[in-house]
């Protein structure tokens, strides 16, 4: 295609998204570089049904005049970044310094809620992702081989966890795993510990949130697997069939490769949507076992009484960031190829 | 027949009502939790709308849209029906409006004790008062020959018989949900202790101490005589397990005792469960329980004629004697005309011991904030006591920079 009538294609979608992604993106760089004004207070008599108190609450008259002034706030630089709640620059140090052993120093650095989520995050990415490419691709391959007649409502029951909205598909399994839901009533049985709990043990919930996320992902990679399955050439596999190749060599060495491009396609979206993880938290109610970077953002936004723009948008850009140092490699590869290619 | 009979009455008394407040104009939009004590008073305030627009939100998610709709200019809500802790962040961003002169227009039935204000400007009027008190089950403690526990020692004591006697795996419950729950019980269990969240009248956090401590280690006794799965249980959670017979002595909030006692559910249960005054804990004389009012606000981002006639509305609902009298047992009204039912024993028990009020203050949300999610690991037996209070004044610290309050 001519680059001109290239750029004319694009140029709808290329212009939605500068409106809708770029600059909301630029915009929250921007927030994440300022905190709020000093805050002034004042002493005030208060008074409730319960009586009167001397108490202070924040001077309205002298904080809007510096708000009209400078409405974005008190310039931070990167002082967001480096706080206790992010990267915390100052308490790792610190802890590098005072701890005996690497053991205890990453303990500690664990306990920082920015790392406690990142590491949350990264086992579910690290885990959910590969399971989801293997399950969904045998899958593929199993209903590939069966008969045709059955096939149709086998690929619909196949799908339907994707079907299933995230928050009612994790409601659903997290009544399953409560002390006295079908899981956790017999898990308790199991193991002989009427206390045992699935949701409020860590190691356990995160087992939970791991094994829904594949459920709820496998689909769409057998969804794309299949799709491409239908696309491998059956001449070669007669051939190879000739040959006396296995099951397992047929598949190693002639469909794979066939379908390699959609298994980098696959991977990268899953890592990308896996990275953000967030509904399943909400879902199980797991955020005293898990936490997630979308979920510190979502924190930051509703949970709490005060909203922290600064804080939010500077996991945000630090989310961004991190989604794409795990595609490079994804990237530079696909790259190499299309080079390669022409 | 009867059903009738009230309708009628009803209809009666709306349109005498719709008479009295006679608002011509402008248009109402109330935001408000959802519970059935305000469901009733919005209501309420429904039969005076006159030709003004009239709309609702009832939402448990209330605080989380609060803000952002109050900021827009013009608003969504023309009233927030707020808290002691729900109308700092409002009053912090200036999203809500003196009606000083409107009391003085409008605002004939209201008492002066309801009215809060705030360097003498009015900025809320209060309709009812809450608190977070002991239900127990007269029958499964008579059974074990245990008295009405009065400290939370004692609730512990109790508990642990019960349990060892077979009857309940798990006697107690709270609403101890990681997050803003789990952190109103430790605000409870500190004030209990007689403790002060913050320095001196500053904004420096003062948890880190021996009252903090022991603070944790009741909230960890008593989670330990809780379903295990404490942490993902809200109000509504532990009221399930009540109904459902699962426990014998729980701390809940008086404004759900209405929908706890009503007639669905095994009567058995309902019969045998009393509302009781609220615990003391370490020997200290005030309760281990914050005193809340929930009261009505008015949109600042609004056009004058609005806030008018919401506040006509709103104050013809907050000054309704036929209403206390109907809605009774729904809450411990503030209204002129109340009279207490034994639903409102915790209340008032609360008063009488001198419970102490929410701390109205403007970086408390951030305090609340930090020990929802900072204290959960202690909970979970993977952290020490101090080391949690650490977290949480750390935590604390970082958001109180990033707001300007440090």
């Amino acid at each position: 295609m001519p680059n001109r009538s290239f750029f004319w294609f694009f140029f709808p979608a290329g212009l939605a998204m500068i409106l809708f992604i770029g600059l909301p993106i630029i915009s929250t760089g921007i927030q994440s570089f300022y905190a709020q004004h000093d805050q002034i207070l004042i002493e005030v008599k208060k008074c409730d049904p319960f009586g009167c108190k001397t108490s202070v609450v924040v001077d309205q008259e002298a904080t809007s005049k510096i708000k009209e002034e400078k409405p974005l706030g008190k310039f931070n630089g990167f002082g967001t970044y480096i706080d206790r709640n992010h990267l915390a620059s100052d308490q790792v140090s610190e802890f590098w310094s005072e701890s005996k052993s690497v053991g205890e120093f990453i303990g500690k650095v664990g306990n920082l809620p920015f790392y406690k989520a990142l590491v949350f995050t990264l086992t579910y990415c690290v885990i959910v992702t590969p399971c989801v490419l293997l399950l969904g691709f045998i899958i593929a391959l199993s209903l590939n081989a069966i008969s045709r007649k059955i096939r149709g409502p086998l690929i619909f029951g196949t799908i339907l966890p994707m079907i299933v909205t995230p928050l009612v598909g994790s409601l659903v399994l997290f009544w399953m795993i409560d002390a006295e839901g079908i899981i956790g009533a017999n898990l308790q049985i199991l193991m002989d510990d009427p206390y045992l709990s699935v949701k409020s043990s860590k190691a356990l919930t995160w087992i939970t949130i791991i094994i829904y996320g594949v459920w709820h992902h496998s689909p769409f990679a057998f969804v794309v697997f299949y799709a491409a399955l239908q696309t491998v050439p059956q001449e070669p596999l007669e051939a190879s069939i000739i040959d006396g190749a296995s099951r397992f060599q047929r598949v190693k060495h002639i469909v794979l490769p066939h379908i390699y491009p959609v298994v980098t396609f696959v991977a990268l979206i899953s890592l990308m949507d896996n990275f953000r993880v967030f509904e399943p938290i909400i879902g199980f109610s797991a955020e005293g076992s898990a936490q997630s970077l979308s979920w510190l953002i979502y924190d930051n936004l509703v949970n709490e009484e005060v909203i922290l723009f600064g804080s939010a948008a500077a996991t945000s850009i630090m989310t961004i960031v991190g989604i794409s140092i795990i595609l490079t490699p994804v990237l530079l590869r696909t790259w190499k190829e299309f080079r390669t290619n022409r | 027949m009867k059903k009738i009979l009230v309708t009628l009455l009803f209809l009666l008394f709306s349109t005498v009502a719709n008479a009295d407040c006679n608002i011509k104009s402008g248009s109402i939009n109330i935001l408000a939790n959802d519970f059935p004590a305000l469901r009733t008073l919005v209501e309420t305030a429904k039969e005076c709308k006159g030709s003004a627009d009239f709309k609702v939100t009832h939402s448990a998610e209330h605080n989380k849209i609060a803000v952002p709709a109050l900021t827009a200019n013009p608003s969504e809500f023309s009233v927030r029906v707020a808290a002691n802790s729900s109308i700092v962040p409002l009053m912090n961003a200036d999203l809500i409006r003196p009606m000083n002169d409107l009391v003085k227009k409008y605002g004939k039935g209201i008492q002066e004790s309801q009215l809060i204000t705030i360097d003498g400007k009015v900025m809320a009027v209060a309709f009812m008062a809450n608190t977070q008190h002991l239900y127990v089950r007269t029958d499964v403690l008579k059974e074990n020959g245990i008295a009405i526990p009065k400290t939370y020692e004692e609730v512990v004591a109790a508990a642990e018989k019960i349990r060892a006697a077979g009857k309940m795996k798990y006697p107690y419950a709270a609403a101890y949900k990681a997050g803003w729950n789990l952190a109103e019980e430790f605000v409870n269990m500190y004030i209990g202790h007689g403790g002060e969240f913050f320095k001196d009248g500053g904004a420096q956090p003062n948890i880190n101490n021996a009252k903090g401590v022991a603070t944790l280690n009741m909230l960890k006794k008593l989670a330990d005589l809780s379903n295990p799965d404490y942490l993902t249980h809200d109000s509504e959670a532990i009221k399930v397990e009540w109904e459902s017979g699962n426990v014998a002595i729980m701390t809940l909030w008086a404004s759900r005792s209405g929908t706890l006692l009503d007639d669905e559910g095994d009567a058995n249960i309902t019969a045998a469960t009393k509302l009781v005054a609220p615990a003391t804990v370490g020997g200290g004389n005030i309760p281990a329980a914050t005193l809340w009012w929930d009261g009505f606000t008015l949109a600042k981002n609004r056009s004058d004629a609005d806030a008018e006639a919401s506040f006509r509305a709103m104050a013809h609902a907050a000054s309704s004697k036929e209403m206390v009298a109907k809605a009774a047992d729904q809450a411990v009204w503030l209204v002129e005309g109340f009279v207490p039912g034994p639903k409102s024993v915790g209340v008032i028990e609360a008063v009488k011991m001198g419970a102490k009020p929410y701390p109205m203050l403007p970086q408390m949300g951030l305090m609340h904030g930090a020990l929802g999610s900072e204290i959960v690991e202690f909970l979970q037996g993977n952290e020490s006591a101090e080391q949690a209070l650490k977290d949480v004044e750390a935590a604390y610290i970082t958001k109180a920079k990033e707001q300007g309050f440090l």
